[in-house]
């Protein structure tokens, strides 16, 4: 109880109400939506979770990385890879994957953090770490080499293996996004949340004042990494393919930032807000681009929007709503 | 060692100085641009990738081969990097790096897109008259193609190194990147100064790709690749050094040509990645940097 | 190259179309309006864009004039034929087969490449709809136990098999045999299982020349000077070249810019050397490439259908394997329709499974598949490029040119 209160605390009893509402209709979704509007929600959930996990990263520890796709890759291929070759369960693979992925973080980390690599050296740093792995799985046959990883298919449902229709995996991809936001508030309410602020904010005066900074950035990225990987798998086993071009790809980490650096870098419903946006943008595009056949207007739309979102407002569109709604979330 | 493997691998290196040299002036605009501004420039790529459909289109509808369409590329990129910088980018110099990232994502996206929308995703590429040419020196064979495009891109960067040495403006871009608060205080116009740079960064980029276009057909998906090659190339040579940039590009290009020979050419981008973060942990400031780091 | 679905062309052709219509007799109008509705809803999924967009596009020609063929021969039967772009992409693929089955198809057809095939196939398998592969030889489409797919083109294997008999054939009508032999490939789905299967195969097979080295490269490579390099240094008397498009003409170009004439190029079966587009970019340095792919048989007289329709259609461009195989996977559909009388997917598939067509257009037996969804009578043939044309050299019954074999150098006169 005291755990719940410490999370509550300093919320605005009409945040709290607001996001009730929110996880109920989130829940009862899949009778509200079709088939379609499912797939899309499922795709803001996929969007928002994965861009919280990154930006415990960069939002709160303030690194900028740019080879997300290395965890959720390294999470995906070694849970997929031990279902495919041994029928290990995504259940159990999952510990595998994160553990995976916990080390690169910790290894990508290590190296950047302890040779003082910042901004877009460190940035630079994870690209190459990106890269260099999926070169390293289009050679590795246990993962199926360039050819690619394919999960065997089956109609029947089973929750254990993560077989089944959207609708099993809607709900899993809910409670990772719904946990995730609850242990980021936790995060930020704790005194590594406090550190990592003021490591954010000022990185000598914090040592100065004996914050450990080494420790809690790799803290950070360790954290980041794992829950990263946990997208990953979930990702393998939703669309039952992998293939290193596009599981590391440096697109697929840039997809990765989109959403909380639109949404409000740092804050707790930037990723989802910008999840929202992003995802109903890309869809409105995609009907426009398929009413206009022209190739890639998509993604000229989607440049526009961006473009015009990150010259009017730079901080993300959370803050700015949150202060037209009257949700004082408290900014970082 | 037999002379077999010898001469391949001479003609390995060969190859990949050649190449290098393009590499190298492309790498020379985006060390050119982050040497000065700070800007991070994640559209590097798809500026040389319409430059080389600017070339091709030059071939398709003026009939002007690459060599020659090449200043005229220059001058429009320049024109067009320095109304970018004063229109889009200035307002960012100094704004957190994630900022600039977006912005230049953004501007990248509209490049490749646009280029996709207006010449489709097939392939286009130029005959050269010399297209299946070669110059032979005993026994190593030399691309016709390629030594012409090392030539051409020897030459412009020559032309820069003058620009930079000796005219008025080029010594006050190099004061600028030096020490901006100085030269703000001896009264250089450094907003000028920056659209300035950033067009000729533009136009090397230009060039670069009216020379890449003679070696290699230009898809919209070519842009990725070259942006991530730049940085790799001015990281690992060292930022704001002219030489870093071109040494830089040699030693990826006979490094890539070497790797592909001695390990499988699938595998060659690794090395560049490899070296990427030795140099980033070791030596960030680069093999020919001075400043070390910032 | 796609454009607004307004284009000056499409205006024209609209009037005429307009003017011939109020302009028609009578009968002839009612005929127009009362054109027949579909029987059958098929869904063709293609790489219309990407990398992969020539061969893509060739593919969707031959579906194109399917409908034109079935009413010369007789066959009672109309397909709506639903085009979708895979944008040479395994993810796109995926999310169109479901856009597809969304829309109300009752087939799938697709997609040309491996990679592509599987997601499409792995959607197929979720939601129960008959898939039919036109084009792709990566074994895991048969073997994974689809229950939900057929395919009409030989697996990587059988594709290697052929080749390499035929290889024996080869060098015994020419008098001529290599003793080594190089490989070079793409690296993705569809060169992996080639590599693999070659290497497989290739001891039990008894062949004349040793495989002393194998080099693969990324299917975006805009630059193959190493690898050909590569291969030259090994001195190896035949190139066995699987590759794609845009890496086949890198590949002969380097070939020719490194004076690099080995005995012979054989292609064991994959794309590229016998493309329309690239015999255009080559030019004579395109002649002479030999290709072990089946091909269309010239006796049939569906054949002779396929080619004047597409011809009519299509004055610019070349009937290919790609074509052949396109109207072919049409071809089982609507013969399915025919036997099923329902859309129904269940009655569809199997139809499909016990498919038995023996008058079709590729070189073969009758279109049949074994208890894995595989077709296992199609032919092999030896497809030379002769005069800038793919021309079938071998098994001599089928040929139309004779052979020519070592390969002339790229300096020789016989190129012009």
């Amino acid at each position: 109880m005291r755990l719940v209160s410490r999370l509550v605390e300093g919320a605005a009893p009409r945040s709290l109400w607001g996001l009730g509402v929110l996880l109920v209709l989130l829940l009862a979704a899949p009778a509200l939506l079709g088939k379609y509007g499912l797939s899309v929600l499922i795709l803001i959930l996929y969007f928002a979770y994965v861009g919280q996990a990154w930006n415990i990263l960069m939002g709160f520890a303030g690194q900028l990385s740019l080879g997300h796709a290395l965890y959720a890759g390294l999470g995906g291929y070694i849970a997929a890879g031990l279902y495919f070759h041994y029928g290990i369960g995504p259940w159990a693979g999952v510990f595998a994957g994160v553990a995976a992925a916990a080390l690169a973080g910790a290894v990508v980390g290590y190296l950047g953090f302890r040779f003082s690599l910042a901004g877009v050296y460190f940035a630079l740093l994870t690209i190459a770490f990106g890269e260099f792995t999926r070169l390293a799985f289009d050679h590795w046959d246990w993962a199926g080499g360039s050819g690619g990883l394919f999960l065997k298919v089956d109609a029947k449902v089973d929750p254990l293996k993560l077989r089944g229709g959207p609708l099993l995996f809607y709900y899993v991809i809910l409670a990772l996004t719904v946990g995730i936001f609850i242990l980021c508030r936790a995060l930020l309410e704790s005194r590594l949340g406090r550190y990592w602020l003021a490591i954010r904010e000022d990185p000598e005066a914090a040592q100065a004042i004996g914050v450990p900074v080494l420790r809690c950035k790799m803290i950070a990225i360790v954290i980041s990494a794992g829950l990263t990987a946990l997208a990953g798998v979930w990702n393998a086993f939703y669309y039952n393919n992998l293939f290193p071009e596009t599981a590391f790809s440096m697109g697929r980490s840039i997809e990765i930032t989109l959403a909380p650096i639109i949404g409000g870098l740092g804050t707790l419903f930037g990723p989802i807000v910008g999840a929202v946006v992003l995802t109903g943008l890309g869809e409105v595009f995609t009907d426009a681009s398929d009413y206009l056949h022209i190739a890639g207007i998509k993604q000229i739309f989607y440049g526009l929007a961006l473009l015009v979102i990150v010259m009017f407002r730079p901080a993300g569109l959370w803050p700015w709503i949150a202060d037209r709604l009257g949700f004082g979330e408290r900014r970082r | 060692m037999t002379s077999d493997f010898l001469i391949s691998l001479a003609q390995a290196v060969t190859k990949g100085l050649l190449t290098g040299m393009v590499y190298g002036l492309m790498a020379l605009g985006l060390s050119v641009i982050f040497g000065v501004m700070r800007v991070v420039n994640f559209a590097h790529g798809e500026m040389m990738v319409v430059g080389m459909y600017c070339a091709w289109a030059a071939s398709e509808y003026l009939g002007l081969s690459p060599m020659l369409s090449l200043p005229l590329i220059a001058v429009l990129f320049f024109g067009l990097g320095y109304a970018l910088q004063r229109t889009l980018i200035s307002p960012f110099i100094g704004r957190p790096e994630h900022q600039q990232f977006l912005l230049l994502l953004a501007i990248a996206m509209l490049l490749v897109n646009g280029c996709l929308a207006i010449a489709g995703p097939d392939a286009h590429g130029v005959q050269m008259d010399s297209q299946f040419d070669s110059y032979e020196l005993g026994p190593l064979v030399f691309d016709a193609v390629r030594l012409h495009a090392a030539i051409a891109a020897v030459a412009i960067a020559a032309l820069l190194w003058l620009f930079f040495k000796y005219t008025r403006t080029g010594k006050s871009i190099r004061a600028a990147a030096d020490n901006n608060m100085g030269a703000l205080v001896v009264g250089l116009d450094v907003r000028r100064l920056y659209a300035f740079t950033f067009g000729v960064g533009a136009a090397c980029v230009g060039a670069a790709g009216a020379l890449m276009l003679t070696i290699i057909p230009v898809t919209p998906f070519l842009s990725a690749e070259y942006t991530l090659l730049a940085f790799v190339i001015v990281i690992v040579g060292g930022l704001g050094s002219m030489t870093g940039a071109l040494m830089g590009g040699l030693l990826i290009g006979v490094s890539e040509a070497v790797a592909g020979l001695v390990l499988q050419p699938s595998l060659k981008s690794m090395v560049s990645f490899g070296l990427l973060i030795l140099v980033l942990l070791l030596r960030p400031q680069g093999l020919f940097g001075g400043k070390s780091g910032t | 190259m796609t454009r607004s679905a307004i284009t000056r062309r499409g205006l024209n052709r609209a009037a005429i179309a307009g003017a011939t219509l109020i302009g028609a007799p009578l009968p002839l109008r009612h005929g127009f309006a009362q054109s027949p509705p579909a029987n059958l809803k098929v869904a063709l999924l293609l790489p219309t864009s990407g990398l992969q967009a020539q061969i893509g596009q060739a593919c969707k020609r031959g579906a194109d004039v399917a409908n034109d063929v079935f009413g010369d021969m007789k066959m009672p039967v109309r397909l709506e034929v639903m085009n979708y772009d895979t944008e040479s992409k395994p993810d796109a693929a995926r999310t169109q087969a479901e856009k597809a089955i969304d829309a109300g198809a009752h087939i799938l057809v697709g997609a040309f490449d491996s990679g592509q095939s599987i997601a499409i196939a792995q959607v197929a398998e979720q939601r129960g709809i008959p898939f039919v592969v036109n084009i792709a030889a990566a074994p895991q489409l048969t073997e994974q136990g689809y229950k939900f797919l057929v395919r009409n083109f030989p697996t990587a294997a059988m594709l290697i098999t052929g080749a390499l008999n035929l290889h024996k054939d080869i060098f015994k009508a020419s008098g001529q045999t290599p003793k080594t032999a190089v490989m070079m490939s793409v690296n993705d789905t569809f060169g992996t299982s080639m590599i693999n299967g070659i290497k497989g195969l290739f001891p039990k097979l008894d062949m004349p020349y040793e495989l002393v080295d194998t080099i693969s490269y990324d299917p975006a490579a805009k630059d193959l000077s190493v690898e050909v390099g590569k291969a030259k240094a090994t001195k190896a008397d035949l190139l066995l070249p699987v590759c794609r498009l845009n890496d086949a003409k890198l590949l002969v170009q380097e070939m020719v810019k490194q004076r690099w004439e080995p005995m012979g190029v054989l292609n064991p079966g994959s794309p590229g050397l016998y493309e329309q587009d690239f015999l255009k970019t080559m030019g004579k340095y395109g002649d002479f490439l030999i290709s072990n792919v089946p091909w269309l048989d010239p006796k049939q007289a569906m054949t002779v259908s396929l080619e004047k329709h597409h011809l009519a259609k299509f004055p610019n461009d070349q009937l290919d394997l790609n074509g052949g195989f396109t109207f072919e996977a049409m071809l089982i559909a609507a013969q399915a329709w025919l036997v099923a009388k329902s859309t129904k997917a269940d009655a569809l598939m199997e139809a499909l499974r016990n498919t038995k067509i023996d008058n079709h257009v590729m070189v073969g037996g009758p279109i049949q598949f074994d208890a894995k969804g595989q077709n296992v009578n199609i032919k092999a043939a030896a497809v030379e490029n002769l005069k800038r044309k793919p021309t079938v050299v071998m098994p001599v019954a089928s040929a139309a040119a004779p052979l020519v074999f070592p390969m002339p150098g790229w300096a020789d006169k016989r190129r012009v």
